[in-house]
């Protein structure tokens, strides 16, 4: 069995979830071979082949032009899969793939179960074991799913691939993140609220709370979308990752982008009426109660 | 122009999910639908894009599904779609994402459409394929995960969210699919009179038989609720009580509560 896996590389830089592809691709027992657009200084450390497209020509995101070529690589390896990160990189870029391949894909899988492909849907509430209909096959994996053991080491045989072609739609730049008023990154407590909380005038009972506990008050993607609390606070995917000593999740239901952002905390405290919410699987201490009383009741018992 | 939007009705998230007898995907009755939440940013999307162009376009909203999706197209034409196709398929959720984009690009390719909006993913399933695949199928450009979106001069200059809080800008012509991440817009709440007018709107049924017959190239196998990892406390009763049992485990365990 072999798979290919498609690198990631972002800003002069190979993304360290493309390790993931080859934790997947070992757990799978499947040969890797390597693909990425990107740097010979930056190629990922392993002891393969890597087909290597220069970034200078192809562009960091192009993916007209990345798919052919993937595409290339998958006509000299015939692999069994293809495997990408489910990133922004990933999700744009896979699809393409499989439908030129005329292939399934199966997306974001969290896992192997009895040598099929375990994926998780409503929200972490069910999971599905997938399978393609015929092979090859496309896959993409959960971004933190797989976990990397040990130092990656060995220096890949590059093989060079070009494609050329005016692609339709053109990469203008990139926009960093606004800098905010706060570094949850260095938090050794946090304490993040979410939706539950209702709405934006109560965010104030979740901020003393963090106060208490003398931490810094973080936020969920929707209470961030809703323009209750600012962007800086958000934790998750999209927002930033954090693994404070200690973090508290009040009223967040736990969606995949917003535990890959906390599950590595020290300590997790979830508070939440809902007793089978997905943040109940990485809570340490799961509180199920009304998560404003119950925060004002803490609140003045840390005072 | 011509503008479509693709829809997808979901259940609340907030359901308790049972599977169903077959094993192959959730009990759908009980549950109470809506319309999945990335979708609602494109129909937004498109309605704002309507309005822009002085209300010129027009806008059809799609969806697949059995009767009850209905309500999902009702609330679209209500926020300002013009026209709703109900492609009638009471299996539809047995089918696999290339089988989805393969019925959407039997309809769509003679209509002419300029611009698709749709949801990055579906709140249920979240495979997050069908958009990019409806565009590869209708030869047209694609921008995925878009938070920020302007038309001018014939193209479209959109941000795409990527990981960390930082934004890819893109550029691109027309005709193209646009899929919607969260944060896009404020989709706008349907007005009572526009509900009003919403009904009198035209409702095109069409049988999913008629569009096309790709099979499906992956399958589910069995849905089940996740294992119960279990090693953590539950705390439940009285908030006092609660409140005291935890500060007393956060002493014991963490260092940084003293």
């Amino acid at each position: 069995m072999k798979a290919l896996l498609v690198c990631e590389f972002r800003e002069g830089k190979l993304l360290p979830t493309s390790y993931e592809l080859m934790a997947f691709a070992e757990k799978l027992g499947a040969d890797k071979v390597a693909f990425m657009v990107g740097t010979e200084a930056e190629a990922p450390r392993f002891a393969g082949k890597l087909y290597l497209a220069e970034v200078a020509v192809c562009g960091e995101y192009n993916p007209d032009l990345h798919k052919k070529l993937v595409l290339e690589a998958v006509a000299k390896e015939n692999p069994d899969y293809v495997v990408f990160v489910h990133s922004s990189y990933g999700w744009d870029l896979a699809p393409r793939v499989a439908l030129a391949m005329n292939a399934g894909q199966v997306t974001e899988i969290v896992g192997l179960a009895d040598g099929k492909f375990e994926v998780s849907l409503c929200n972490g509430k069910l999971r599905r074991t997938v399978a393609p209909t015929a092979g090859p096959a496309v896959l993409s994996i959960q971004a933190g799913a797989f976990n990397v053991s040990g130092e990656p080491q060995g220096a890949p045989q590059v093989e060079k691939l070009s494609a050329s072609g005016a692609p339709r739609v053109e990469f203008v730049g990139y926009e960093q993140a606004e800098k905010g008023d706060v570094d949850l990154s260095k938090a050794e407590i946090i304490v993040s609220a979410g939706r539950g909380v209702g709405k934006k005038e109560n965010v104030e009972v979740i901020a003393k709370l963090a106060k208490a506990f003398g931490g810094e008050l973080g936020a969920s993607r929707p209470v961030v979308d809703a323009g209750w609390v600012e962007h800086s606070h958000q934790v998750g995917t999209t927002g930033q990752t954090v693994s404070p000593k200690l973090y508290v999740a009040c009223g967040i239901s736990g969606a995949i982008q917003h535990l890959a952002g906390m599950k590595k905390s020290g300590f997790i405290v979830a508070i939440n009426k809902d007793k089978d919410a997905p943040i109940g699987e990485v809570a340490d201490v799961l509180v199920v109660a009304d998560v404003l009383q119950f925060a004002q009741v803490l609140t003045n018992k840390l005072g | 122009m011509k503008i479509l939007v693709c829809i997808k009705q979901i259940p609340d998230m907030e359901s308790r999910f049972k599977v169903n007898a077959a094993g192959d995907w959730y009990e759908e009755a009980d549950l109470a639908y809506r319309m999945n939440e990335y979708d609602e940013y494109g129909v937004e999307q498109a309605v704002q894009l309507k309005e822009q162009l002085e209300n010129a376009p027009e806008v059809t909203v799609l969806s697949i599904g059995p009767e009850r999706v209905g309500e999902a197209l009702k609330k679209a034409l209500a926020m300002g779609c013009d026209r709703a196709v109900h492609v009638q398929d009471a299996e539809a959720f047995r089918k696999s994402p290339n089988q989805i984009a393969a019925i959407i690009a039997a309809y769509a390719k003679d209509q002419g459409y300029d611009m698709v909006f749709t949801g990055m993913q579906s709140q249920d399933r979240g495979s997050a394929q069908v958009g990019v695949l409806l565009a590869e199928l209708l030869g047209f450009a694609c921008a995925t995960t878009v938070v920020d979106f302007a038309f001018a001069d014939g193209a479209v200059t959109a941000k795409r969210e990527l990981e960390g809080g930082i934004k890819g800008v893109v550029k691109f012509k027309l005709p193209a699919v646009v899929t919607c991440q969260l944060g896009l817009n404020a989709p706008r709440y349907p007005t009572l009179p526009n509900i009003m007018k919403a009904k009198k709107k035209e409702y095109v049924p069409v049988p999913v038989a008629s569009l096309t017959s790709a099979g499906a190239l992956t399958v589910t196998e069995k849905l089940y609720p996740p294992a119960k990892k279990g090693s953590g406390v539950v705390l439940e009763g009285d908030l006092g009580e609660m409140a005291d049992k935890l500060i007393g485990i956060l002493k014991q365990k963490t260092a940084v509560v003293r």
